[in-house]
Order: C-alpha cells, then sequence, then structure tokens
C-alpha cells in the first residue's frame, strides 16, 4: 500500500512516497523556493502550493494532475487600504494555513493569511475574497505578531458536518469562531492563560498565542491547542478552555495533532522554553495522551536522543486520515514517520532544508 | 516610447520580455506592461499597488525613490529595469 506525505520546506516542495516498506523522497517541486503550506484537496485530489518569493512575494500554485505540472493562480489579494487605517499594512505576508470545505461544497478553500486576514474562495482557488466580517472587527485592532512582525491566521478547523462552522487559530489572537459561515464571529479563547502578558491581561481572550488548534473530525466540538503558555483543551459543550498541566519533559511547544476517529487522544513535541526553542536535554520526544490528556506518554524510540536541536514548528507535525502514520518535520531539516501511532519512528530524511509543514495526502 | 526591461531572475517564474509601452511616468508605463500580462503585475506590485519592498526600479540609470507612487517621469526613449533587490538566502 502507498502512502504519500508532502513536506513544504524553505526550500521546496517535497514529496515523500512509502511503497515497498520503505520510504523515499521524490523529485521536489519549486526548487530554491520557500512553501509557506500546501494542501492536497481529499474532494478532488487537487494539489495547492503556497510560495513566499523573497522577492516577488506570495504566489499560489495549483496542480490537478498531482504535482506533475502547476498553474498560477492569483493570490489572494488585500483591497485598498483606507486613508488612515489602524493596524497592520494591508499587504499580503504570507499564506499560512490553507484548508478544504466541506464535501458539499467543492471548491470552497480557506486561506489563513499574516497579516491576519481570512480569505475564502468558492471556485478552487481561482478567485480570493477577503472575509470582511472578521477583518472588520474592532478586536482585529488588538492583535498582534507571535514571531513574525504581523499577526497571523495558522490553523483553521472547518466542521465536517457543516461547512458553516469554522474556527480560527491566530497568533496572537486567540482562537475565533464562526457558526453561519463567516457572517459573525466570537472569540472563544475563554480560559486559556498567557504568560507573556502583565497578570491583569493574561487571561484576555484577544491577545492569547495558541501555536496551533485542532480537532478530531469524529468530534469536531472538541478543541485542543499547543498554546504559548501550555496545552489547553476544549471539550465538546464546554465554554471554556482547560489548561492540562499534565505534559511531561515541557508543555511548551508548537505543534499538535489530534487522531482522525479517537478525539481523547492527541499529539505534542515538546521544546525547552520560549527562550530555548531546543529539545529538553537534546532529546527529541513526542508525547501523546490518549485520555483527553490526564495523562501522556513520552515516545522517543527512533527518535535522536543525544544533540538534538530540531524545532518541530506547528505545522510540523501531522497525523494521516487512518490514524496509523504519524510525521514530524524539523527545522533543521529531519524528517520522522510512526507507522504505529508514534511507539516508534525511523527517519526518513535527515537533511532536507528547514521544514514549514508536513502533510499526508489523502 | 520607453522600454521596460526585466530582470532574469523573475523571468524563472512569469513571462517578462522586453517591452515598449506608451507611458510618460513609471505608473504608466508598468500599468501599460501589466495590461497586457496579469500575472506579472503581482510579482512587482504588493497589494496596494506599491513596489514590493525587494523589488528596484531604475530609469535611466536613476533609481525610484517613489515606491508607493512611481510618479517618476519617463521620456520617449528611456529605459526602465525592474530588478530584485540583494536579499534573501
Amino acid at each position: 500500500m502507498t502512502t504519500r506525505l508532502r513536506v513544504a520546506t524553505r526550500k521546496g516542495l517535497f514529496t515523500c512516497i512509502y511503497e515497498h516498506k520503505q520510504w523515499r523522497i521524490g523529485e521536489p517541486a519549486f526548487l530554491g523556493d520557500p512553501v509557506s503550506m500546501m494542501l492536497d484537496d481529499p474532494r478532488d485530489g487537487t494539489v495547492y502550493a503556497a510560495l513566499n518569493l523573497g522577492h516577488f512575494g506570495v504566489k499560489l500554485r495549483r496542480s490537478r494532475d498531482d504535482g506533475k505540472t502547476w498553474e498560477e493562480l492569483e493570490a489572494p489579494s488585500y483591497p485598498q487600504q483606507p486613508e488612515g487605517a489602524e493596524g497592520p499594512p494591508w499587504k499580503l505576508v504570507q499564506i499560512w494555513s490553507l484548508e478544504p470545505g466541506t464535501k458539499d461544497e467543492p471548491g470552497v478553500l480557506w486561506a489563513g493569511t499574516i497579516p491576519g486576514g481570512l480569505f475564502r474562495s468558492a471556485d478552487h482557488g481561482t478567485t480570493w475574497q477577503l472575509v470582511r466580517s472578521l477583518w472588520d472587527k474592532p478586536e482585529r485592532l488588538g492583535w498582534f505578531g507571535g514571531g513574525y512582525d504581523a499577526p497571523g491566521i495558522h490553523s483553521i478547523v472547518v466542521d465536517p458536518r457543516n461547512g458553516k462552522r469554522v474556527a480560527l487559530g491566530i497568533s496572537c489572537g486567540g482562537v475565533w469562531q464562526t457558526e453561519d459561515g463567516g457572517i459573525t464571529w466570537r472569540n472563544i479563547a475563554q480560559g486559556m492563560r498567557a504568560g507573556f502578558m502583565p497578570p491583569d491581561q493574561a487571561g484576555d481572550p484577544n491577545i492569547q498565542d495558541p501555536h496551533r488548534v485542532v480537532a478530531s473530525p469524529k468530534d469536531p466540538d472538541t478543541l485542543w491547542t499547543q498554546h504559548h503558555s501550555g496545552i489547553f483543551r476544549r471539550p465538546a459543550k464546554a465554554d471554556q478552555w482547560s489548561e492540562i498541566t499534565t505534559s511531561p519533559v515541557s508543555g511548551f511547544g508548537f505543534a499538535v495533532a489530534s487522531h482522525p476517529t479517537d478525539p481523547n487522544t492527541a499529539w505534542f513535541v515538546p521544546a525547552m522554553s520560549d527562550e530555548k526553542r531546543v529539545p529538553v536535554d537534546g532529546r527529541m520526544v513526542v508525547n501523546r495522551t490518549r485520555d483527553g490528556g490526564k495523562t501522556f506518554e513520552t515516545l522517543n524510540k527512533g527518535l535522536p536522543q543525544t544533540s538534538c536541536y530540531d524545532l518541530v514548528y506547528r505545522h510540523g507535525l501531522d497525523i494521516d486520515s487512518t490514524g496509523r502514520w504519524l510525521a514530524v518535520g524539523s527545522t533543521s531539516g529531519g524528517l520522522w514517520v510512526s507507522s504505529d501511532q508514534g511507539d516508534t519512528w525511523e527517519i526518513v530524511a535527515g537533511n532536507l532544508p528547514p521544514i514549514y509543514a508536513v502533510r499526508f495526502v489523502g | 516610447m520607453p522600454k521596460v526591461i526585466f530582470a532574469s531572475h523573475v523571468q524563472r517564474h512569469v513571462s517578462a520580455p522586453d517591452i515598449v509601452v506608451e507611458g510618460s511616468t513609471v505608473r504608466s508605463a508598468l500599468d501599460a506592461v501589466f495590461a497586457d500580462n496579469r500575472p506579472l503585475r503581482g510579482y512587482v506590485l504588493d497589494d496596494q499597488g506599491h513596489l514590493r519592498k525587494h523589488v528596484v526600479v531604475f530609469v535611466d540609470g536613476a533609481r525610484v525613490v517613489d515606491r508607493q507612487g512611481l510618479s517618476e517621469p519617463v521620456k520617449p526613449d528611456s529605459e526602465i529595469y525592474v530588478l530584485q533587490a540583494l536579499s534573501g538566502g
């Protein structure tokens, strides 16, 4: 059986293929160019790649033949900035997230960007519209950058049962949710705690830094986040996030993955701290919970356990749709996969360019 | 009419042949180029129509300084070079 994994890096888009019981790396696309995000649309097989060319800006490419040929699309673009408008310039800096709509809305795509705009396409990415209902909210001017100069939308969680329900993770702007397809939005980050703020503002939902927000398709109402200040979970029907303090090794990190059919199972890749963004004690590990965060196991078989300084970014961890395969890609160009939910790992590549995102195909 | 010349670097991504166009300012000359080559526009100008941060334009050897308005005049025999700045890694 063939499994494939896309790897977006600072120097191109790589496709890793598992067949005959081994992994190999295929020919890269866009070699030399930064690829900030990619998407294999499970509804029709179309592949999208967002580039961030150093000189020439953000580009969006689409392939309808599995990456053999690519066509250029007009990238999302911000409208004319009104004179005196506050906040970051209305200029696209990066496409940070790309997600498909639901099965009953073919062609619908969502793109989260820096400087904080959400875009929607209804025609397979050919044209894009800024979601003004969110962009025009006065609260947006209270957001700020986390790692970048301007705020950005890195996580888009579309409810597979109802495409009008969408949750967004924003660094730093909390978690926003719409239940009417983007007409109205509300911040649902209550319960998060921002250790990087003055104490009296630590609970402000509008300045939270959820590094990554995910949900299991089986239970889209239960949200997980790896936050700048720890791990939080928002159970279905709860109106608050709860901090999970049982995570071993470290509560700091960027990535989280949720099991496709078991919403109590999730994985995290801990790093030392905000100030030291490297694995603890030079050992790469993955934390797994199977009981909604009550307890964790620390997994390290096959991962480097000495002198390892690989950091895993927010999109550097993924699980496939079967719940069997996991992949981890690092900013040092290390790529590992597991075929047993993290119990054991094998290295696929140790010298790729810095990895921004890994995503299984299908 | 002024001639617009694009650096080879951008041609890796998008067609950008040298072209002679109507225009009395950098803005109007570039607009004339992009009228027939829409994909190229986004490589040179950003969302607000400003010159991209890491793109530079020279008119007859002088660097364009009005990066937002592109109001510098061009003569009928001017040469407009659109180049990438030396940045990135």
